[in-house]
């Protein structure tokens, strides 16, 4: 026999300010380092950066306090570190690419989209003040995460930069609709998965010992399954296909607890893919850099050759166990090492250490991610968290894998630290999301409180019945049931609620 | 610059980082939230003194009457035949709840008893045994029990496909 009971649960607001301070001097350092490094001095606007960085991050932190006590203490200081190292290394790839000549000024473009993203999330932890009001807007967010899809493909506003076309030139910014539409197609898996979880789980025909779904349950899913591969072929983004159709596959296997919706996914999307290696060169050419990196006719190809990847892995290993130190490596060799392959730049100049750390912080915002969606009370709220703790940790995986070569190098951003206004927005809004589950699910609940007083056998509750009390029990229960519904003793003790409430009505 | 600082500059900056991570982690060690969940028996024993103590709490007066009343002295509720066989629930100053329900003190897995079936309690320094309505009844040896009957230790009660009884 064993008993359930609530463990008191603290705040944190305080542990989290603490932690805040080490992730904003991990911050900060690193901008020290990278001039220290780079010039060999200090650099001269660290202070009013460190001003900045420190508003805007105990900003977000009395923004909890205010609008949601109990959120989880962890999430925003690890975010906030791995921002700032983000900012660091990229301001220190600039400086490299402005010594090579090369375009530059990314990092200041980068700190005005931290800014934006950070007051974004404050305002979703403003505004949205109970996650369960998105699950009204299930169907809602299917559309817009269409939409969102769709866009980069219409006339005038889609953009097609290095042979993918998934962005949209709105004025002087460019964005990634599909960073977006990750979260808002979590959404709707959510919304739609909670009501249908049941249909898909338990009703189908059952193959090979595994339960397969009938055919109408799965409509909604195959839209997506569909978008998600047009995602592929018209767009040419192996990364974003990827990172949908994993996120798709983890709730319904998150929802239903069937292991047959992972087999059926994975079998999908790798006959999809194999599909699309066989049809269209550049997924090809992927696989290719992939499994032949260092042959030298790969390496030379002119195009969609194994160069870049290469570089990376030199890169990696030039930094070996400890890093060369910020500013003294050279990750500027590589192309594009302020976002695909900024985690080659951090291994070079962080180390397998500092990238084990970096990794680390990864993991552990994914892991709050999935404590608050078991901690939290409701079926849209686990399925939100889940997912949402499971694209970041996806899409870590799915960048580092590639720049890593554990799997074909897809163009996706990692989390915070790479360059791009669409993924540091779309991260903060899901860190911000995570939070405001994670204050759901870390509050202590009243209304349970009150039940389990008034409904449980309390040890103490028969002691304290008057002795007469037994003779009225004793009628009361020889009588006809719904004669005992009024007398008083009902009222106490272990009397089931849901008979009590059957007998008066 | 020297050499020396810079290469102490930059090991220290990935100690700061690791020391960020483990914080985080000692942080989530002391952040446990949730339910917890404990062997009931330890507890008991911890907080309400020896098991058998049937006597109201607040008036330990009268010596448990043995010889009048049943199973005064029982410290078990134990499951002797059906298929909970070997179950048992230490028994304590309060009643015992016998059902279906999950917030009966002993769940019964069964589709002949009901959500709440019987009640063991503890009264004027013995045990009795109460049907509380249920579909299939109470069974003490042949009679079904109509009213609150003192039970004494070693009498079979059977509830559904369960019998079960009190032990010392």
């Amino acid at each position: 026999m064993a008993t359930v009971q609530p463990l008191p649960v603290r705040a944190g607001r305080g542990t989290e300010l603490v932690l805040l301070v080490l992730a904003l001097a991990v911050g900060i350092g690193a901008y020290v380092l990278v001039g220290i490094g780079t010039s060999g001095e200090v650099p001269a606007d660290v202070v009013g950066y460190s001003i900045g960085l420190t508003v805007l991050s105990v900003g977000m932190h009395v923004v909890l306090r205010w609008r949601a006590p109990f959120a989880d203490p962890v999430m925003l200081p690890l975010a906030v570190a791995l921002n700032g190292v983000g900012l660091a290394i990229i301001y220190r790839i600039d400086i490299g690419y402005e010594a090579a000549g090369k375009e530059h000024g990314f990092a200041g473009r980068q700190l005005v989209w931290t800014g934006l993203a950070i007051a974004l999330a404050a305002a979703v932890i403003v505004f949205l003040r109970d996650h369960r009001t998105l699950r009204r807007f299930t169907y809602t967010a299917m559309v817009v995460s269409l939409v969102l899809l769709v866009l980069p493909l219409l006339p005038v506003i889609g953009q097609t930069i290095n042979g993918a076309r998934i962005w949209v030139r709105l004025g002087p910014a460019g964005l990634q609709p599909a960073e977006l539409a990750k979260i808002t197609l979590a959404i709707f898996f959510a919304g739609y998965l909670v009501t249908h979880r049941d249909a898909l789980a338990l009703a189908g025909p059952k193959v090979l010992g595994l339960q397969l779904p009938r055919l109408r349950d799965l409509g909604p899913i195959l839209i997506v399954w569909v978008a998600s591969l047009g995602v592929l072929v018209f767009e040419r983004d192996l990364g974003t296909s990827l990172m949908l159709f994993g996120l798709f596959v983890a709730m319904l296997f998150i929802a239903t607890e069937r292991f047959s919706w992972v087999v059926i996914g994975v079998l999908l999307f790798v006959g999809g893919a194999a599909l699309a290696a066989n049809l269209f060169g550049h997924v090809q050419a992927r696989f290719d850099v992939w499994l032949h990196a260092l042959d030298p006719e790969v390496y030379d190809r002119e195009v969609g050759g194994s160069w870049q990847l290469v570089q990376g892995l030199f890169g990696l290993a030039n930094g070996g166990l400890f890093g060369t130190g910020l500013g003294q490596g050279r990750p500027d060799l590589v192309a594009y090492a302020q976002s695909d392959f900024v985690v080659a730049s951090l291994g070079e100049e962080l180390g397998l250490t500092g990238l084990f750390a970096l990794l680390m912080c990864y993991l552990l915002l994914a892991q709050r991610g999935l404590r608050s969606a078991i901690g939290v009370r409701d079926g849209f709220g686990k399925l939100l968290a889940g997912g949402l703790a499971f694209v970041l940790a996806w899409q870590t995986f799915v960048v580092v894998g590639g720049v890593t070569r554990i799997i074909p190098l897809t163009g996706l951003t990692t989390p915070f630290v790479a360059y791009g206004g669409s993924s540091l927005l779309a991260n903060w809004i899901i860190v911000a999301l995570l939070l405001r589950i994670s204050d759901d699910a870390r509050r202590p609940a009243p209304a349970m409180q009150v039940l389990t007083i008034d409904d449980l056998p309390d040890p103490d509750e028969d002691d304290a019945v008057p002795a007469d009390a037994l003779p009225a029990r004793t009628s009361s229960v020889a009588a006809a049931r719904p004669a005992r519904t009024g007398s008083d003793e009902d009222a106490h003790g272990d009397d089931h609620p849901t008979e009590r409430i059957g007998g008066v009505s | 610059m020297s050499e020396l600082t810079v290469t102490l500059l930059r090991l220290g900056y990935l100690a700061l980082l690791w020391v960020l991570v483990l914080s985080s982690i000692a942080v989530l060690r002391r952040d446990l939230y949730g339910t917890k969940i404990s062997r009931r028996r330890t507890a008991r024993a911890a907080s309400a003194g020896p098991a058998p103590s049937p006597s109201p709490g607040p008036a330990p007066v009268e010596p448990p009457q043995r010889p009048a009343r049943g199973g005064g002295d029982a410290r078990r509720l134990v499951v002797t035949e059906g298929p909970l066989t070997g179950t048992g629930v230490p028994l304590s100053s309060s009643a015992v709840l016998i059902g279906r329900s999950p917030a009966c003190t002993l769940v019964l897995d069964d589709d002949y008893s009901s959500s709440r079936h019987a009640r063991v309690f503890p009264h004027e320094g013995g045990w009795f045994v109460e049907d509380l309505g249920s579909t299939n009844g109470t069974f003490l040896g042949e009679s079904r029990l109509t009213a609150p009957t003192p039970l004494p230790t070693g009498t079979p009660v059977r509830i559904g496909r369960n019998v079960i009884e009190l032990q010392r």
